[in-house]
């Protein structure tokens, strides 16, 4: 009942606030279509060479969205020369591909798609062995953080909105007068969380269909746990962003949490490779939300994970939602010791 | 015990070593209607507070109601109105008292009867779907008013109630305070620094750095310090300390 009604004032205030809405929905989407269009800029149609393949085979190839090439005398050479994107030479026990790769995402599109495709008649073509002719397989860009990106921008812009709301309601006095009403200092909290968590999730919602289905970003793995790990990234920023405006005076100070709180988050998320880094460097990543949120995102979206491969990074990122939201609680003692 | 509302014995709290309320001990009588008199920065707000639970005092016991405060039920029986409005200023007029009507668990139909009931008595019934932002500054005054009002409480504390309130409005504010002391035995504690207001309390504090100088009806202070009026009340009682 309680929890209800600072859910429906915080519906209330949203749908009048339409500069914010705007913000939460359309600046994410903006943004990830720039970066799209800058690391992806040529989205041109996939051609693949075929040699000595099946006629099964032949007629799935057939199916995608490729332009396939049967040419069971094909050579390196010429797919260099005639800069087609991928050569296939099905051969008694290993079958080879050869990538030309002079677009990284174009090759990982490629490769991707084929090892769907391959994947039920493994045993018929026995196993496959890649080969570059420029570049190797850790070229990739776009794709490879795509999925990162996606849990930056939930973590990012509900942070930004429920922190400065919250802190909103510290400055105006109305946390204050809210904590002397009979209201539980855990249905505040409760409160704010389902609140603004429906909002989350409706951009969590907007932003994964907006990045698979019209910016194509590659994913191989459920789109329903791709939506789960977001709704968790977004449960995390949610209480985080609370937390944290009880330490800041001023939405000038809420912003000044950017660099110190949402930069360092995005080095560990994958960007950089996290193997080279110093072992001390690589223990900093393990305490940040997001570098557990774009693993799981990677292995989703990018390898095709299941939830049981992702179960681990979902748990740690519950432990650090739960541990931000009881110390929500406690934090509002400050206005009142019940 | 039993015919004290309040009951605060050898309250103390300082704010970074600076002394705000020295031990102090006062007693509001159920049923009457208390005022909190005294110099800006005197310690009236940060005295409330601490009745209300908002603040730790550093030593010293308050019981309201004949619990110890902090207190759950308190809650419910206290009605808030604080010195400086806390509303929410994008939302209208009638959700911000509907909001507070819901943390008190109130009903459908009390919530709809009590927001009309509040409104009306600060005369707000007409700008109830107006936006906060868009009030003048006595309309949110009114607006905090009527949002101490809203859940019926046995005990109202308001913290200078009448701040920016027209005379015409403030007389009427005034007449339904006692009406509800009278009738509804209220008991009510006002912190104001309006002397006309003082005259019409039944009992009033005069409080100055911290301490209770002076305690009585308004005739019996008048008395003490020989006064014509409460003007004169208030300077001879700030000389005493000195
Ligand atoms: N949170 C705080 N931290 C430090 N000092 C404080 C704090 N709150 C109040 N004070 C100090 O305590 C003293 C009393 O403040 P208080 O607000 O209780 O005064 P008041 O009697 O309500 O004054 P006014 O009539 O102007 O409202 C002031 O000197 C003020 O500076
Ligand atoms: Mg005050």
């Amino acid at each position: 009942m309680r929890i209800s009604a600072i859910i429906t004032r915080i519906i209330q205030q949203m749908k009048r606030d339409r500069r914010t809405l705007a913000l939460l929905f359309l600046a994410p989407l903006l943004v990830l279509s720039l970066m799209y269009f800058i690391f992806n800029s040529n989205e041109a149609s996939v051609t693949l060479v075929v040699s000595n393949a099946p006629a099964p085979l032949i007629d799935k190839l057939k199916e995608t969205d490729f332009t396939i090439i049967v040419d069971n005398d094909f050579s390196k050479k010429q797919l260099q020369d005639k800069e087609y994107n991928g050569w296939l030479a099905v051969e008694q026990n290993v079958s080879k591909l050869t990538l030309l790769n002079d677009d990284p995402s174009l090759a990982k599109a490629l490769t991707m798609q084929l090892a769907q495709i391959l994947q039920p008649t493994q045993a018929s073509i026995g196993s496959m062995k890649t080969d570059y002719v420029y570049g190797d397989q850790d070229t990739a860009i776009f794709d490879i953080f795509s999925p990162m990106l996606i849990g930056f921008f939930v973590f990012f812009f509900v942070f930004l909105i429920t922190g400065t709301a919250l802190l909103k309601e510290r400055t105006s006095g109305t946390l204050e007068r809210l904590l002397a009403t009979p209201i539980k200092r855990s249905e505040i909290v409760a409160g704010y969380m389902v609140g603004y968590g429906l909002f989350a999730f409706l951009q969590t919602i907007i932003i994964v269909l907006f990045g698979i289905y019209v910016l194509d970003i590659v994913h191989v793995g459920s789109i329903w746990l791709v939506l789960l790990i977001n709704m968790m990234v977004a449960l995390v920023s949610l209480s985080l962003g609370a937390l944290l405006s009880s330490f800041a005076a001023s939405e000038f100070q809420m912003m000044q949490f950017i660099p110190l709180v949402i930069v360092p988050q995005v080095f560990f998320s994958g960007i950089f490779p996290l193997d080279s880094m110093a072992e001390w460097l690589q223990n900093i990543g393990r305490i940040m939300p997001l570098y557990y949120a774009a693993d799981a995102l990677n292995g989703v979206m990018y390898k095709g994970y299941s939830l049981s491969d992702i179960i681990v990074n979902l748990s740690i990122l519950a432990c650090f939602a739960i541990v931000f939201i009881m110390l929500n609680i406690i934090s509002l003692k400050k206005y009142r010791s019940l | 015990m039993g015919n004290q509302a309040i009951s605060i014995k050898s309250l103390e709290k300082r704010f970074q070593h600076k002394q705000v309320i020295a031990p102090l001990s006062l007693d509001v009588p159920k049923g009457q209607l208390m005022g909190l008199l005294g110099p800006s920065g005197c310690g009236k707000t940060t005295l409330i507070k601490m009745i209300m639970g908002m603040l730790k005092p550093d030593s010293g016991t308050i019981q309201v109601l004949d619990l110890n405060v902090p207190h759950k039920q308190l809650l419910n029986d206290i009605g808030y109105m604080a010195q400086s409005d806390a509303l929410y200023t994008d939302l209208t007029g009638e959700e911000n008292l509907h909001f507070f009507a819901k943390l008190y668990s109130l009903s459908k139909a009390e919530r709809i009867e009590r927001v009309a009931y509040a409104a009306s008595l600060v005369r707000l019934t007409d700008d109830l779907r107006q936006k906060v932002e868009n009030y003048s500054g006595g309309m949110k005054r009114r607006l905090s008013l009527a949002i101490a009002l809203i859940q019926n409480p046995k005990l109202l504390i308001l913290d200078e109630p009448t701040v920016g309130i027209d005379p015409v409005l403030k007389k009427e504010i005034w007449q339904e305070l006692i009406r509800l002391k009278d009738q509804e035995q209220k008991t009510i504690l006002v912190t104001t620094h309006a002397m006309d207001e003082a005259e019409r309390c039944d009992q009033l504090a005069m409080l100055r750095s911290g301490h209770i100088i002076a305690q009585g009806t308004p005739q019996e202070l008048k008395e003490h310090y020989q006064a014509k009026d409460f003007d004169e009340v208030f300077v001879k009682a700030g000389g005493d300390v000195q």
